[in-house]
């Protein structure tokens, strides 16, 4: 996040200079365009069109004309579609559910990572590759698989944990309605704890050691050091991770669509996601794609509003 | 990684401070062993999904659901792989093939369209540059998965829905990737060297193919590796896209399988031997790129 305001103090130094060079020997702006041309049509057509084409079908219906056996056709419709979103129970009920997800899961798996960073950056530890390493390895497990095999781990008959439990006298059910959404949770902190401990452990990296001699002189301890000086060195990137969560927390979809393969506690419209793809696949793409934006914005809200608050923090 | 290697420095410099400075310190054997527990139980929970994984993949189907989960029984692996490429005549095969297609084609062009573009944004002064960096920054933001309902629809006014190109094509556009590629390139491209290639007379694109991509190279694997990663995993857009099994990557081929093993409980055994054959090569590809990725991620990606 710093290298951003640093490289925008590129430009600023010494201009006279850089205007005269640019006339003699800088890049010319054909093929500057060459450049950039490539990337920025392929962005247009499949970023920024989509979303624009979502955000006016949102506002369109289907329409028969001429009564029961007249044709369809798609015509403006205003806010139907959204006020049909907004007053659907089972959306606010989707929100709700991955909204608790995410005021659980971001802190608890945010926080291990951050352990892990820590430690791995502390004196106390060997063997930090191997460490590193696997906390890393199910990163590079697909969520959809990771799903299946937590499926299994899950799975009453199946599962080698939840036969150990037995035998130790705990009667314990992951599928259960009350308990899949933690669950699901697991599976996401599973997948994503290690990621964000590199992201946070690069940062640790970089902070230059003298800082901790220096402290060390002062007296400082390794907890107060970790806490005084690593933890809000590192700050930028935990909020980074947590505006990455946030975003994914909203866009859960794959680990409760597999989960719904074996738990009917897990319904058609158990997150925001599955909702949408349901209601699309059901041939409404007006409606879905007014859910969809209403996602879209939720998450933007949250991820601005986040970034902001934080900011307000950090700056007083 | 090398940083940490000064800490017995640090070690001797702090015995002048005495007991009393000592006791705030974790350095004991107390520290120690509770920091490496810590880590130990970590561990077991982040390795033994995926060792279960493994050892279920030798397991008959019998015996997988009979016999405890987490220790070896009877070796049944390599007719399990058998099984595996033969059902369906062999599709899980052709699964394979069309993610390493998704993915390496989508992620090879991704790369470098990242490149360029991330470079042009580092090294180039032009107007509208940081407009166009925020329009990236924007897209980093998007969830890709509100694309890809409107993206089936425009694929399908073109009559391209079901096709390579419906899954590719999306997956080359990586804004994040832009953002690293900027990141490394403001970091690892000396201006003064650009300049020196000018006066030299070659033109732009020369100075960034022989001189840029070789410096950008540790950075480039790392967008590569995560670019792989993410259309390797990616579940939403071809389930979105793709009809016909034939175009199915590994993940939505096994995901069909899972969903229809109530009807042919045989396919569990596949479904198990499918994940863990289809993880093995992005732990190899993790493995033998380290040393990329690492670099890559400390010279200032996420700073």
């Amino acid at each position: 996040m710093t290298s951003l305001t640093s490289n925008a103090a590129v430009p600023a130094r010494e201009p006279g200079r850089a205007k005269r060079s640019r006339s003699r020997s800088g890049p010319r702006a054909g093929s500057i365009a060459a450049f950039l041309l490539p990337f920025f049509v392929l962005f247009t057509l499949f970023y920024i069109a989509p979303i624009l084409y979502a955000l006016v079908q949102s506002f369109e219906k289907i329409q028969r004309s001429g009564g029961q056996y007249g044709t369809l056709s798609t015509v403006f419709g205003g806010t139907t579609q959204y006020s049909a979103v907004l007053s659907n129970p089972d959306f606010w009920a989707s929100l709700g559910r991955v909204g608790l997800f995410g005021i659980v899961q971001v802190p608890v798996m945010l926080f291990l990572s951050l352990l892990i960073a820590l430690l791995l950056d502390s004196r106390l530890i060997r063997f930090k590759a191997f460490f590193r390493l696997t906390a890393f390895l199910p990163y590079a497990v697909p969520g959809l698989i990771a799903a299946i095999m937590w499926s299994f781990l899950y799975h009453p008959q199946l599962s080698p944990i939840v036969r150990t439990l037995d035998d130790l006298g705990l009667h314990v059910d992951f599928l259960s309605e009350s308990s899949v959404l933690w669950s699901i949770a697991n599976i996401s902190t599973w997948l994503w704890t290690g990621y964000n401990m590199l992201i946070i452990h690069s940062a640790l990296q970089a902070i230059p050691q003298d800082i901790y001699e220096a402290a060390r002189l002062d007296g400082a301890g390794d907890i107060a050091i970790a806490l005084r000086i690593k933890v809000p060195i590192v700050l930028p990137s935990i909020l980074l991770a947590t505006v990455f969560s946030i975003i994914g927390t909203l866009q859960l979809y794959s680990e409760p669509s597999v989960l719904a393969q074996v738990a009917p506690s897990v319904s058609t419209t158990f997150t925001p996601n599955m909702m949408t793809y349901g209601i699309a696949s059901g041939g409404n793409h007006q409606q879905a794609a007014a859910m969809s934006v209403v996602i879209a914005v939720a998450t933007f809200v949250l991820s601005f509003g986040f970034m902001k608050i934080t900011n307000r923090k950090t700056d007083a | 990684m090398t940083a940490t290697s000064t800490s017995p420095g640090n070690h001797a410099d702090r015995t002048p401070g005495g007991p009393k400075r000592r006791r705030r310190d974790l350095g004991g054997l107390t520290g120690r062993i509770g920091a490496m527990s810590v880590l130990v139980i970590l561990t077991v929970y982040f390795v033994v999904p995926v060792y279960f994984l493994l050892v279920s993949s030798t397991k008959s189907q019998g015996d997988f659901a009979s016999t405890f989960g987490l220790w070896f029984s009877h070796l049944h692996f390599s007719a399990n792989i058998r099984t595996l490429f033969t059902t369906q005549d062999g599709i899980f095969g052709r699964w394979a093939a069309n993610s390493l297609i998704y993915a390496g084609g989508g992620a090879v062009i991704g790369t470098f369209l990242s490149a360029l573009t991330g470079y042009a944004l580092a090294k180039f002064r032009f107007r509208g540059r940081d407009f166009l960096f925020s329009v990236v920054l924007g897209g980093v933001l998007v969830p890709s998965a509100t694309l890809a309902l409107p993206l089936f629809l425009m694929f399908s006014a073109v009559h391209q829905v079901n096709t390579y190109w419906a899954v590719i094509l999306p997956s080359v556009v990586n804004p994040f990737g832009v953002f690293l590629a900027r990141v490394f390139a403001s970091a690892a491209v000396p201006d003064e060297l650009l300049e020196a290639a000018r006066i030299d007379g070659a033109g732009e694109f020369r100075i960034f193919w022989q001189v840029s991509l070789r410096l950008l190279t540790p950075g480039l694997v790392t967008i590569f590796l995560f670019q792989f990663i993410g259309i390797w995993n990616n579940f939403f857009l071809p389930m979105v896209m793709l009809q016909s099994q034939d175009l199915y990557p590994i993940t939505l081929g096994l995901f069909n399988w899972n969903a229809s093993v109530s009807q042919q409980p045989d396919l569990q055994q596949s479904v198990i031997t499918g994940s863990f054959v289809s993880i093995v090569p992005l732990i190899a590809l993790f493995l033998l790129l380290q040393r990329f990725w690492r670099t890559g991620l400390s010279a200032g990606a996420i700073k």
